[in-house]
């Protein structure tokens, strides 16, 4: 390492943060590649049927066939529509979708930039998701994917404050804005010392409001693929494909935030000896796991809700829920009990 | 030269550009994307400052929650493109007079004494990496600023009460469901189960055949 640096010299530092930045970003691409499959496998067990199994071993290769001919199709850009808009809408979906890994620590040590104030961070940039929503309806130059980016851009506004009231919560009982710190505080001999606990009102509204922020079943409203009309109706080819792309990798990103917040991230479910053997890595990767197949599960489960439910469920109950918790814990961290939200 | 200057001309020339581009471009939406590029630049730029919170909720107010709702307003609304630039002319000697007035303003603050950090003898505090600037100025909101602190969000929350005071109407004739109302009924309160007299045939038939194989 230190013959690269002496090597490349003042331009080492770039170099190697690009390093770290491809080893992020390449197994994380792999990775929503085969939540794709995963998705059609689980799916297809739960509906009793098989799934993909044609493409190599078990249908292992499924996800690469579909990249490869996703990427061979034209992409049509439709007669009066905004060209330079058209093409920028999926570039800014992906874009805060890969950005918010920045931050993200999958171990103690294991962080790309472990800066003090991430979960702020994290919420500003995932907030930014929505341009690319916005943008691909209005600039297709057609009155049904503008529709239905309306609809999208509704839904992902209204949960984002519920999702953030959430999130204070946890910021208060950890006492800080950092990642690390947030999941060392969740320290202690079993799993009950994590977030999920004390803050189970939070946990929940969170774990739905995310659902409902990356416009997954049963919150779909914004493109049920086969039968909703919605704000990528004029996109083909690898345009298309991006738009899954940044569900997908923000679905990983929301279940890693979930784990890292509410379910103690790297920390064994008990401090004792055949558990600690585990490194904490193997520990969140499972957490990660646990909270897609939630994903999927709700999704194979629920009826779609109806819009109009859908924004009453987000500004008359989880916001309402959201700040009678933050107050409930707010006032016992004042008690004797405290010790219990920290 | 070193980096850091290379970075802030590097933003700050974006930044300039965007700011330009949102009264000179064309199209609204166009204006309104180059204000989010402002935006952002400016955050960068503010982390170069060391003023990271002020960075990050300059994202997450202005870039995730205001523009969005910028957009929204001007995507919806149908422009004409050259009624747009009528009455140029006639606005201008107004404009260019506010205009003026501004940069004024802007140079006899800029040239003041007390605006430049090495004028006045206060140099900038250059902080380690402990150092935690949203701990700092959360003590500060609640401890030496709390009654402004405090005074400012009730009144953002009259405007916001009152702002849907005046536009919300009720009128008698519109029909709205009750979702709660929807959610709490029970499957008795809209199903009968009748029994049918082919179904009793039926089940007969069925238990006649189970007697059978269970005899057999």
């Amino acid at each position: 390492m230190e013959f690269f640096q002496s090597l490349l010299g003042p331009a080492w530092p770039v170099v190697w943060t690009l390093v770290k930045i491809i080893a992020i970003v390449g197994p994380l691409l792999l990775a929503v590649a085969y939540v794709t499959y995963a998705e059609r496998k689980v799916i297809g067990y739960m509906q009793v049927r098989i799934g993909p199994n044609r493409v190599g071993p078990l249908g292992l290769l499924q996800p690469i066939a579909d990249g490869v001919k996703l990427m061979m199709k034209e992409i049509i850009i439709p007669s009066g529509a905004n060209k330079k808009l058209f093409l920028l809408g999926p570039v800014l979906a992906m874009a805060p979708a890969l950005a918010a890994w920045a931050v993200v620590p999958f171990s103690p040590e294991l962080v790309l930039a472990n800066i003090d104030a991430s979960l702020l961070y994290i919420m500003a940039i995932t907030s930014m998701g929505v341009y690319g929503i916005v943008l691909a309806g209005w600039a297709s130059n057609s009155k049904y994917p503008f529709l239905g980016a309306m609809r999208s851009a509704a839904q992902i506004v209204s949960y984002e404050i519920a999702m953030g009231f959430a999130l204070v919560g946890v910021l208060m009982a950890a006492q800080s804005l950092n990642l690390v710190e947030i999941v060392n505080a969740q320290k202690g001999s079993s799993f009950f010392s994590w977030y999920w606990l004390p803050l189970f009102p939070m946990f929940l509204v969170y774990l739905i409001s995310s659902v409902a922020e990356i416009n997954r079943a049963p919150f779909d409203v914004a493109e049920g693929e086969s039968e909703i009309v919605g704000f990528h109706a004029e996109y083909s080819g690898m345009a298309f494909a991006v738009f899954f792309l940044a569900e997908y990798a923000n679905m990983i990103l929301v279940a890693t935030l979930t784990a890292l917040m509410f379910l103690g991230g790297w920390l064994p479910p008990f401090d004792v000896a055949p558990f600690t053997w585990i490194p904490g890595f193997f520990w969140l990767i499972a957490k990660i796991c646990f909270v897609l197949f939630l994903f999927l599960w709700f999704r194979a489960t629920f009826p779609r809700y109806r819009y109009d439910q859908i924004m009453r469920l987000g500004w008359k109950v989880f916001i309402p829920v959201t700040l009678v918790w933050l107050l409930f814990v707010g006032a016992m961290m004042q008690t004797p009990l405290g010790y219990l939200f920290h | 030269m070193n980096a850091q200057t290379l970075i802030f001309y590097f933003f700050a020339t974006i930044l300039l550009f965007a700011a330009a581009r949102v009264v000179t471009a064309r199209n609204p939406v166009h204006s309104a994307l180059f204000l989010v590029l402002a935006f952002f630049t400016a955050a960068a730029l503010w982390i170069m400052l060391q003023a990271e919170f002020l960075a990050i909720v300059l994202v997450l107010v202005y870039v995730g929650a205001v523009m969005v709702l910028f957009l929204f307003v001007v995507m919806m609304l149908d422009i004409n493109y050259d009624t747009l630039r009528e009455g140029f002319w006639d606005n201008l000697p107004f404009a260019l007079l506010v205009a003026v007035l501004m940069a004024a303003e802007m140079a006899v603050v800029v040239a003041g004494r007390n605006f430049w950090a090495n004028g006045s003898g206060v140099s900038p505090v250059i902080h380690g990496p402990e150092y935690s600037n949203i701990k700092e100025l959360g003590r500060l909101i609640y401890t030496e600023y709390v009654y402004p602190f405090e005074i400012a969000s009730v009144i953002l929350l009259v405007a916001i009460v009152a702002a849907i005071a005046l536009t919300l109407r009720r009128r008698k004739d519109t029909k709205y469901q009750d979702s709660a109302q929807q959610i709490a009924v029970r499957r008795n309160d809209r199903l009968r189960i009748i029994p049918v007299a082919a179904d009793n045939k039926l089940r007969q038939k069925h238990e006649a055949v189970e007697q059978t194989e269970k005899q057999s």
